[in-house]
């Protein structure tokens, strides 16, 4: 016979702290929509530190110099609907909208995403392309780690045992900033994607000045694509689309599996890339 | 853990590790076996139930997540005998195959309509907006047009006020 699992709903960030501190062991558990299913495969957890409706946790709030901050315990449903991302963060208003469907959207959380960075999480790649920072908080106090350093790898992030992720901060685009997402599965709901990606291209006298070029589901963690975001700066939209298209070519590694081959995965991405700047014209 | 939730604006307790599935509880434990199980893992909907309003797959919450909390199940659309207006029109146009997909499908097409998600939309954008909120209910009868006619119908009796 196995023993029941703890469970603790803590009142407060302060006592959520105190707990994952406690027990770094117990599972940190929010919307359950990733961590529900991948327990099928796994033993009972010891115990359950709910952050589900933690007071505060799921608040969208104007931050300092213009960004925003989006508390970790936001719902996609809630992240889509609201009018400020929608307007000036639109990569992450146009994935949240795309996440699963509105079952999903309505517990999946951004921190959830964060969390596991799987290389399919779809809000990963709008966090690179709007360069988010993920605040993490422990009783030892307060960081922010860059989304471009906090996946170390395959569903590895550099969260510490005693963290918890807190928030992330978007930084408002400057003037002159294109953005774009684009997501492509099976169907258009409820479909783990093949590939999906963003961008913010910031466009000076007609040339691009610097871009931001993200996707996921073509490596083992979402990425930033560097090749192209070089080959593009100083390039008007039609030029840049071209050497966006040549730049793409061996710029990544997709892998075959159950949900596509790594030579469609290849063109699409090509194409997805290519129509961020050709998007622009 | 003594699980005590609101179940169709009921108090109900049980027993349960809070790791259980709150499809568990709801079927074995209370007995309300209209909400079924499909895929068991968040894909197909056919457990849809609502939690605290909002519109959730029932095999991926966590039952110690529901303590004191609200879940209206398919047990809870209808007022006493009165069905609610989406389970009566998917009586009247034939909205249901083998079944197992529909009380999570009454379940999501309720709330769509209570929440009034898509009252006032010109037909056409009405139909596409019931599609994509009900995406997350599938049916492998794949009889989707008589759902939407139904929902629509629905929609249409309840109104926007």
């Amino acid at each position: 016979m196995t023993s029941e699992t703890a469970y603790t709903r803590p009142r407060d960030l302060a006592e959520a702290l105190a707990v994952r501190a406690a027990e770094p062991r117990w599972m940190v558990l929010a919307g359950g929509t990733d961590l529900m299913v991948s327990a099928i495969h796994k033993p009972v957890p010891t115990g359950i530190l709910d952050l589900w409706r933690l007071p505060g946790f799921a608040a969208i709030a104007d931050g300092e110099g213009g960004s925003l901050v989006i508390g970790a315990g936001a719902t996609w449903l809630e992240i889509g609907r609201d009018a400020r991302v929608a307007e000036a963060w639109s990569p992450l208003a146009l994935a949240a909208r795309e996440i699963g469907a509105l079952q999903i959207q309505a517990r999946g959380t951004l921190g959830g995403n964060v969390g596991t960075s799987s290389p399919v999480g779809d809000s990963l790649p709008a966090l690179l392309a709007l360069d988010a920072e993920i605040e993490v908080a422990s009783v030892r106090g307060r960081r922010r780690v860059p989304y471009a350093a906090w996946c170390t790898g395959y569903r590895t992030t550099a969260l510490a045992a005693d963290e918890l992720i807190v928030a992330a901060h978007l930084p408002r685009p400057a003037a002159g900033t294109h953005l774009a997402w684009r997501k492509v599965g099976t169907r258009r709901a409820q479909s783990i994607s093949k590939v999906m990606g963003a961008a913010a291209v910031r466009v000076e006298g007609g040339v691009v000045a610097d871009a931001r070029i993200a996707l996921g589901a073509v490596a083992d963690r979402p990425i930033r694509i560097a090749a192209v975001e070089q080959a593009v700066r100083g390039l008007g939209p039609a030029a840049a689309a071209e050497a966006a298209r040549a730049a793409m070519r061996g710029a990544i590694r997709p892998i075959d599996d159950i949900r596509s081959s790594a030579s469609y995965r290849d063109t699409v991405a090509e194409n997805l890339v290519a129509r961020f700047f050709s998007g622009m014209i | 853990m003594k699980l005590e939730f609101e179940v169709n604006g009921q108090p109900r307790t049980a027993e349960v590790n809070p790791w259980a599935r709150l499809l568990d509880v709801l079927r074995e434990d209370l007995r309300l076996t209209g909400t079924k199980e499909g895929c068991g893992e968040g894909e197909c909907g056919a457990c849809s139930v609502m939690l605290d309003g909002e519109v959730v797959n029932a095999c991926i919450v966590a039952a110690g997540q529901c303590h004191g909390r609200r879940v209206v199940t398919v047990e809870g659309l209808a007022t006493g005998e009165v069905l609610h207006a989406v389970q009566r029109a998917l009586v009247a146009c034939g909205g249901a195959q083998c079944g197992i997909c529909t009380p999570g499908i009454a379940v999501c097409a309720a709330h769509v309509i209570d929440r009034k998600l898509v009252a006032g939309k010109p037909v056409a954008e009405a139909r596409a907006a019931v599609r994509e909120l009900l995406a997350g209910n599938i049916c492998r009868c794949t009889g989707y047009q008589l759902i939407v006619d139904a929902v629509l119908v629905a929609v249409d009796e309840v109104g926007g006020s």
